[in-house]
């Protein structure tokens, strides 16, 4: 039943939408898509969707966040963009193309029937997943095949940003040299925020066994920890070719890939069996936090760049 | 046996992707490795499932609608084996392109870290997406693909690639959020999303009308349909030739797969006479504005990045070819459907081979400008064979895979006695044999007294293009086997 407080949600939340697509200011833009997604991530928990609420807000909200603003900043220090505005015919068909995707929208969402999807389905098989909660078990045992390539899309994102790079800058470290006042805000920060961030990230994903939290989001806090100490200037970023780093972004996918192979064992792929499921999915999920807080990290610091006369 | 068999080329590649990561810059041995193993795996696969019919698996056991299906079928074998061919001869190729002219050098860089990695995300992607019959995955399939392509396009960083490779983000893009958003409707409404559980039941619903539009506009667009064509040629042609050669023989293929899963295993009622015409239309059109521009084009890549756009417009003549013959004549939608599979793999190694040619070319020339390749014929003679006998097949002459493909979809075509369809599959196998006796008669040209020299280029390397060349004129010389493969209409 639509509460109140539901409507007024919605409301704002299409309201926040269309300040974040209609702004012309860039920044403003940017944070008004922050607060659509923190938004979003309320309505979600009050669709009982714990799971969904917490992963859009670390990643559609938070890390998605800190990407934009990073872009953002980055096109400012670029000259003023000399791309003309696009063809007429393009931005007709992509007006009508819109309009007829929201009509038909309108139209089906009602007809729609109500039903609760597999949920029945999932609970009557839980106990052989070795996961009492539901979403970690069709995320990383039932539909497990997705979550991995889900990974390698990561991986393959960061390998497009490492595209970027120049070669006279390869390898180099991450990103820009980052400096800031040792007293000023961000460095406070940088050393309070961290310790914090390190339990919760670790907590999210040991409770995804059995409660709301999990790789993904347990891994996006833990990155976020690592960023902000970053940004504060407490710890350089590392170097693209850095072992650790290539351990650490590689350790999930790897984990999950042979796991994969060694389903051919059972004449499939990805097995798990019931009685080793438990330790396998905390195993699994310890290494893909690691490798996720690895990757999304690497995103936001971004390929190698000139770092002379700022960075030893 | 064979279902450790698929599980091995789903996973090979990834396995090689990880290990290159690993390795940094050797990845090359890496790469070669993987491609050497996948091949084996892919073509052994391909004769199981020929003589012991198609392979399933459960992934870990768990069967639709809670776990994923993935199956190899005939034509889902079919492509696994021809992505393995081309992929290994790219491989093969790049392993000396990529240390760039002096062989051998200690290069360092963004790319040496980077391409290997990508190329074999993209191969597992593919694979993952011919043999999944599960809507979601097939998403994350796509979306993997689409990012490696992307990254693979602008990765020599130079700022016409990097804004090619923006645009062809942006239609993938927006291509996958319009097929994501059916997949959630049709889920919605079936609670399922198994093509196999789905099958018999789109249609019903009147929110599937929406859901099959939007993923079929997605695909389309992926597909480069015109008139959503006009992110591919600067992205094929500005890409590194051996990018190239995979971004326009496989990736456009794959979601006009799904799309071809989606339409005939799925089987929708009620899409109506319109959506058929419609896509055949733009298919049509797609074949002759494709080939008119690559009339026009001075540069050997664009050319054939231009005839990618209308070789991938044959491929939706099979929507109204098959929805007119359904009721009528079985037989019709039978030739109509193995004449468009016979046109993407034959596509596919010819495309391939022509690309791996122009990187040749431009590896001895330096250049590809048609007005300055006089006496290429010369220095390259095994490529420029290559390229005649790729060109061969994509004008569909006899006997390769094209004149087979066009051949069937001709016969389709008048059994349904719908003659203005073969009309078009005859006309744009002409504008073919225009647009490619161009590069073939400036290569053949005599070159003036004082033109530049070329480089050159080892033989084994030469002899990759001519492979993938007469494995194009191999499938119409021996149609038989394919053909079964590819059985009638699903």
């Amino acid at each position: 039943m639509a509460t109140p407080f539901d409507l007024a949600l919605s409301l704002l939340v299409l309201v926040i939408a269309a300040f974040a697509v209609l702004g012309r200011h860039g920044f403003m833009a940017v944070v008004f898509f922050i607060t659509f997604g923190l938004l979003l991530a309320l309505a979600w928990l009050r669709l009982d969707a714990v799971d969904v609420a917490l992963a859009e807000a670390a990643i559609g909200a938070g890390l998605t966040g800190v990407l934009l603003l990073v872009a953002r900043s980055r096109l400012k220090a670029l000259e003023p963009p000399l791309a003309p505005a696009p063809h007429p015919v393009l931005r007709a068909g992509a007006g009508v193309g819109a309009a007829a995707v929201t009509t038909g929208l309108v139209l089906a969402i009602p007809a729609l029937p109500l039903s609760t999807g597999l949920q029945a389905e999932v609970m009557e098989q839980l106990p052989l997943t070795g996961t009492d909660n539901p979403v970690t078990a069709v995320l990383l045992n039932l539909r497990g095949w997705d979550t991995l390539l889900e990974t390698l899309v990561l991986l393959a994102a960061l390998l497009g940003v490492w595209t970027l790079a120049r070669e006279i800058d390869w390898p180099g470290r991450a990103g820009r040299a980052h400096r800031t006042r040792p007293d000023g805000v961000l460095a406070q920060f940088g050393r309070v925020l961290p310790p914090l961030a390190l339990v919760i990230g670790v907590y999210l994903v040991w409770v995804g066994g059995h409660r709301p939290g999990g790789a993904f989001q347990g891994g996006t806090v833990l990155a976020a920890a690592w960023i902000v100490t970053v940004m504060a200037g407490l710890l350089p970023a590392p170097r693209v070719d850095d072992r650790t780093l290539r351990t650490a972004l590689l350790a999930g996918p790897v984990a999950f890939v042979v796991l994969a192979v060694a389903g051919l064992l059972a004449d499939s792929v990805l097995v798990f069996p019931p009685d080793r499921a438990k330790l396998l999915l905390l195993g699994l999920e310890a290494l893909l936090a690691v490798s996720i807080a690895a990757t999304l990290a690497m995103l936001v610091f971004g390929a190698p760049e000139d770092r002379s006369g700022r960075d030893p | 046996m064979s279902p450790a068999l698929l599980a091995l080329v789903l996973t090979l590649p990834l396995l090689g992707a990880l290990g290159a990561v690993a390795v940094g810059r050797h990845g090359g041995p890496v790469a070669v490795a993987a491609a050497l193993a996948t091949l084996a795996a892919a073509l052994w696969l391909a004769v199981r499932v020929a003589t012991d019919g198609a392979v399933s698996i459960a992934v870990g056991h768990w069967t639709p609608p809670l776990g994923i299906r993935l199956t190899a079928d005939g034509p889902a074998v079919l492509f696994l084996a021809t992505t393995a061919v081309i992929m290994t001869a790219v491989v093969l190729y790049a392993v000396h392109w990529i240390t760039g002219p002096k062989a051998g050098a200690d290069r360092d860089g963004p790319m040496v870290h980077t391409f290997w990695a990508l190329l074999l995300l993209l191969w597992g992607a593919l694979n993952v997406i011919f043999v999944s019959r599960d809507l979601f995955n097939l998403y994350v399939g796509l979306e993997l693909a689409s990012l490696a392509a992307v990254a693979l396009v602008g990765i020599e960083g130079r700022r016409e690639t990097l804004a090619a490779a923006l645009r062809y983000l942006l239609f993938a893009l927006t291509g996958s959020l319009l097929y994501l958003l059916g997949a959630a409707l049709l889920y919605s409404a079936h609670g399922t999303l198994d093509l196999g559980l789905l099958a018999g039941q789109l249609g019903r619903h009147p929110s599937d009308l929406l859901a099959l539009a939007a993923m079929t506009a997605g695909l389309a667009a992926k597909t480069a349909l015109f008139p959503f064509h006009v992110w591919l040629p600067p992205a094929h042609a500005g890409a590194p030739p051996a990018a190239s050669a995979v971004l326009s023989a496989l990736v456009p293929k794959a979601s006009l797969y799904i799309l071809l899963r989606l339409w005939f295993d799925a089987e929708p009622d009620g899409a109506g006479p319109v959506g058929p015409l419609l896509l055949g239309g733009l298919g049509a059109a797609a074949v002759l504005h494709g080939s008119l521009m690559a009339l026009r084009q001075q540069r050997l890549k664009l050319i054939i990045a231009y005839s990618t756009v209308a070789q991938l417009g044959y491929l939706f003549l099979v929507f109204p070819l098959v929805a007119a013959a359904g009721a009528l004549d079985p037989a019709g939608g039978d030739a109509a459907w193995r004449g468009t599979l016979f046109q993407a793999l034959s596509h596919a190694l010819a495309k391939a081979a022509m690309f791996l040619c122009a990187g040749l070319i431009i590896e001895a020339a330096g250049h590809d400008r048609l007005e300055r390749l006089a006496g290429t014929a010369r220095a390259l003679p095994i490529t420029l064979f290559a390229f005649g006998l790729a060109a061969i097949s994509l004008m569909g002459l006899p006997p390769s895979g094209g004149f087979v493909a066009k051949l069937l979809l001709i016969e389709a075509a008048f059994e349904r006695g719908a003659a203005a369809w073969a009309l078009v599959v005859l006309l744009g196998g002409l504008l073919a044999a225009a647009y490619l006796f161009r590069p073939l008669a400036a290569a053949w040209r005599s070159p003036d007294g004082d033109a530049p020299g070329f480089a050159p280029v080892a033989r084994r390397r030469q002899a990759l293009p001519m492979a993938l060349a007469l494995a194009a004129l191999g499938l119409g010389l021996f149609s038989a086997g394919p053909a079964e493969l590819m059985g009638g209409l699903p």
